[in-house]
């Protein structure tokens, strides 16, 4: 565990260096942990998969797998492989404030 | 620690039942998820995952399989191996893993490369046009050990 200053907030992060507390997460945070990620600026696009995913999230308690991703969001599997390149699903998840997805598929 | 990361996959599908294919799907689309390259090569029955006509009619054999935990014989009984495909199809559903075709179809989105054994494509008398269209080509064994520069080999 290990707490990080982010946008003026100080968020904690587990091992993996995903967030601990998903209400902590806001869209300034989100930008900075985007450009960790190598992702300079999130765009509306983004953020829709993102705002997809913490919604399933919190309705189900698991991050969502890439095939429920791209029907859910309305974001073809191409373009989510551009928005988020190498991982999008794990890379939505960090970004988005989630624990890592613990799915195969 | 300090070991080198995987940064590509080749892998061969061998297998056409419904048990043979999906363990090299999952392991492709996986190695996308973690931005691992990934090259899927379909030979012998296995081509039987692109052929569009067969790919999302394949089964489970429930022949010749003892983690089934079913005696052979009763295995054999007609409509066992379309009743043991129909249970693991929901089973797989519950897990969100995709039909064959639409599988085939989220790897390649994915900028997973898929591809069919010449030899194969001769002994089975199957055209290009029989294969889905996510197909990137039909390669020799010579050129998959090409394409395969710098990965590692899975073999299913």
């Amino acid at each position: 565990m290990a707490t990080k200053e982010l946008a003026g907030k100080s968020v904690e992060f587990d091992e993996e260096g995903y967030m601990v507390d998903f209400k902590q997460w806001d869209e300034e945070i989100a930008g900075e942990l985007a450009r960790e990620e190598g992702i300079e600026e999130l765009t509306e696009r983004h953020f829709q998969v993102i705002r997809y995913m913490r919604s399933e999230y919190e309705k189900n308690g698991i991050a969502p797998s890439i095939r429920k991703l791209t029907k859910g969001s309305g974001v073809p599997t191409k373009e989510l492989y551009q928005l988020f390149p190498g991982g999008p699903a794990k890379k939505a998840a960090r970004i988005g404030g989630m624990p890592k997805p613990k799915g195969c598929v | 620690m300090g070991e080198k990361a995987i940064e590509k996959v080749s892998i061969i599908i061998s297998k056409g039942s419904l048990e043979g294919v999906y363990p090299g799907l999952i392991m492709a689309n996986g190695a996308r998820m973690e931005g691992i390259q990934a090259m899927v090569f379909f030979t012998f029955f296995g081509l039987d995952a692109l052929h569009k006509k067969k790919m999302n009619k394949l089964k489970v054999a429930t022949v010749g399989n003892p983690a089934m935990g079913i005696p052979t014989i009763v295995g054999a009984i007609p409509g066992m191996s379309a009743f043991a495909t129909m249970m693991m199809k929901k089973e797989m559903e519950k897990l969100d893993i995709p039909p064959v075709g639409e599988f085939l179809e989220m790897i390649h989105d994915a900028g997973g490369e898929i591809y069919g054994c010449k030899a194969a494509m001769d002994m089975f008398h199957y055209k290009r046009e029989d294969l889905c269209d996510q197909v990137d080509g039909i390669l020799t064994v010579g050129e998959f050990y090409e394409k395969s520069a710098g990965a590692s080999i899975i073999f299913t």
